[in-house]
């Protein structure tokens, strides 16, 4: 697709095109990456060995630290896993089936997305009070919610969801019906059907989802210190603890923090990305 | 015979699922997005205005409250124009040209997706704060950009960053050069070439980018909370101002500002609605 016939190779960085403007847009795009990305990450990676390597292990393995890595990774994998069957559900039927208000339907997927985290906190907040509709109806039957980690669950699942469900559209809409087609004149039942054609060919697609979900989680703060009760080693998450830490002035130790959460998300996200090649090698 | 059997072998193997699970499964995702994802909206509106009109129209006339207003629209003023325009820049480079690095710029651009609101704050911090690499020396020269409007303007910009370079880099790939090197083959020059050609080309998904990048900066939290020190009146923006008044047992005051943000929200989900359906869902859509 790319402007075909129109370029040949030739020496140096940039292979040879019509068009004008490389030199001023390369040079804007390279400063405001420059200056607006790299050089604060930078500052990440540099500013918690000023610590020492002893300083910064310390730091990281500190008892009310460790609590929080735990809990933020840990509530962001299990909200991302709740959203994965969620999410498979809402993103089938809204591609699959055809019936009033499913435009509605799928523009409030968004929903999370577009509201303030903030907002979104504070509403969270209201609805599982023990006086709120929800928090009333869950003290019921004897649960509670907000103050506890799993308030911190029910907002990761709030702003996880479009993660997921915007990762499957796109694939299921895509999927070959014809593989369907095959299985039922062979004479799967529909259950057999998706159990073992549809659901591994989105096999990938579900660990892209639950990726996202799950990085968006471990970094989330706005939507869930409002719910979270933020006690220190119970409902403290991490990226609160690096605002904490600030506030002491104790910038290398909210930079060590910092660091450990971003390098852990990448690793987790390089794994999912070899689980899903894997994956996608040997699909159907 | 054999023409009997054929519906009867296609009705016990279905392609698709019974009406009744059809039906079902429908109540049930409409339930969980109702549950999920409207009810906090609804939560917030009757919050707001649990009291009446009265207590809503005073919290919007109270100083400080116009003060976020303001801040959170200087900010948004300033940092989505700039992003837009280096977004542009960096679309059209990597959209209409090969070159080395090429990949692992677009991974760098849509890097701040993956950083924490938080540490796309405390980054800034540990450049610019009182114990950063240049805050004694911009102290000394008498420059505030940690607990003032710079700082909130480069947390929102880090924040914002990908949006537009991420909707145009797709489309422009997909829609190729062809046009622009016709313009220029009948004389145009480059400066033409981009407002007549390019830009009317991808003017929705700029629009869409826009949109999206813009929602962010007035809403953001995480990263402006860190850079702001949360002084009243003078670098709160509007989330911000929600806090203070939610922790200060200001119910009314909290909700009516989130009213207003959740308003934001969904105006931009509508103009949302309506730009995929002129143009469909951009691949890098996500908001």
């Amino acid at each position: 697709m790319y402007g075909a016939g129109t370029r040949h190779q030739t020496s140096g960085i940039m292979r040879k095109s019509a068009l004008p403007g490389f030199a001023p847009s390369i040079s804007v795009t390279l400063a405001w990456v420059g200056l607006i990305v790299l050089l604060p990450l930078t500052s990440l990676a540099v500013r918690p060995w000023t610590l020492g390597l002893t300083g910064v292990w310390h730091s990281i393995t500190e008892p009310r630290v460790v609590a929080a890595l735990r809990l933020s990774f840990g509530t962001a994998a299990l909200a991302a896993a709740i959203n994965v069957p969620l999410g498979l559900l809402t993103a089938w039927v809204l591609v699959r089936y055809r019936f009033p208000g499913r435009n509605l339907a799928d523009s409030l997927i968004d929903m999370p997305l577009a509201l303030p985290t903030a907002v979104a906190g504070i509403a969270l907040a209201a609805l599982f009070s023990p006086r709120g509709w929800l928090g009333s109806l869950l003290q019921a039957i004897g649960i509670k919610v907000d103050y506890t980690p799993l308030g911190i669950l029910v907002a990761l699942i709030f702003v996880g969801l479009p993660f997921v469900v915007r990762t499957l559209e796109p694939v299921i809409m895509d999927l070959p019906r014809d593989a369907e087609e095959a299985a039922a004149t062979l004479g799967a039942t529909r259950i057999q059907t998706i159990w073992r054609i549809v659901l591994p060919s989105l096999g990938p697609a579900l660990i892209a989802g639950f990726g996202a979900a799950l990085a968006r989680g471990v970094g989330e703060y706005g939507s869930v210190i409002f719910i979270a009760g933020n006690m220190p080693m119970i409902s403290e998450i991490a990226p609160l603890l690096i605002v904490i830490r600030l506030e002491e002035l104790d910038y290398a130790g909210a930079a060590a923090l910092g660091l450990v959460m971003l390098l852990v998300s990448f690793a987790i996200l390089i794994l999912l990305n070899l689980l899903q090649a894997r994956m996608a090698r040997r699909a159907p | 015979m054999s023409e009997t059997t054929v519906p009867a072998a296609v009705s016990l193997a279905p392609t698709a699922e019974r009406p009744a699970t059809r039906v079902a499964l429908i109540a049930l995702t409409l339930t969980l997005l109702v549950v999920l994802l409207l009810l906090p909206l609804i939560v917030v509106l009757t919050e707001a205005f649990a009291h009446g009109i009265g207590p809503v129209l005073h919290a919007l006339a109270d100083p400080d409250a116009l003060a976020a207003i303001e801040l959170t629209l200087i900010v948004a003023a300033i940092s989505v124009p700039v992003n837009t325009i280096c977004g542009v820049a960096a679309a059209w480079c990597i959209g209409r040209f090969r070159f080395r690095g090429r990949s692992l710029l677009i991974t760098v651009i849509e890097l701040p997706f993956s950083v924490s609101p938080v540490i796309s704050g405390l980054v800034w911090v540990l450049l610019f704060g009182a114990n950063g690499w240049l805050g004694p020396w911009l102290d000394r020269m008498g420059v505030r950009i940690i607990f003032a409007l710079p700082g909130l303007v480069l947390a929102t910009m880090f924040v914002t960053f990908p949006f537009v370079a991420r909707t145009l880099i797709p489309l422009m790939q997909d829609q190729g050069a062809s046009e622009e090197e016709a313009a220029l083959t009948l004389g145009a020059n480059g400066w033409q070439t981009f407002w007549r050609v390019t830009l009317p080309n991808i003017r929705w998904g700029l629009l869409y980018g826009v949109l999206l990048c813009n929602a962010r900066a007035m809403g953001e939290f995480g990263a402006v909370s860190v850079v702001s020190g949360h002084i009243r009146g003078v670098t709160m923006t509007m989330p911000l101002q929600v806090e203070a008044l939610f922790n200060d047992y200001d119910w009314v005051g909290a909700f009516t500002m989130a009213g207003l943000l959740s308003l934001l929200a969904l105006v931009t989900l509508a103009v949302k609605a309506f730009l995929e359906w002129r143009i469909g869902r951009p691949r890098g859509g996500l908001l």
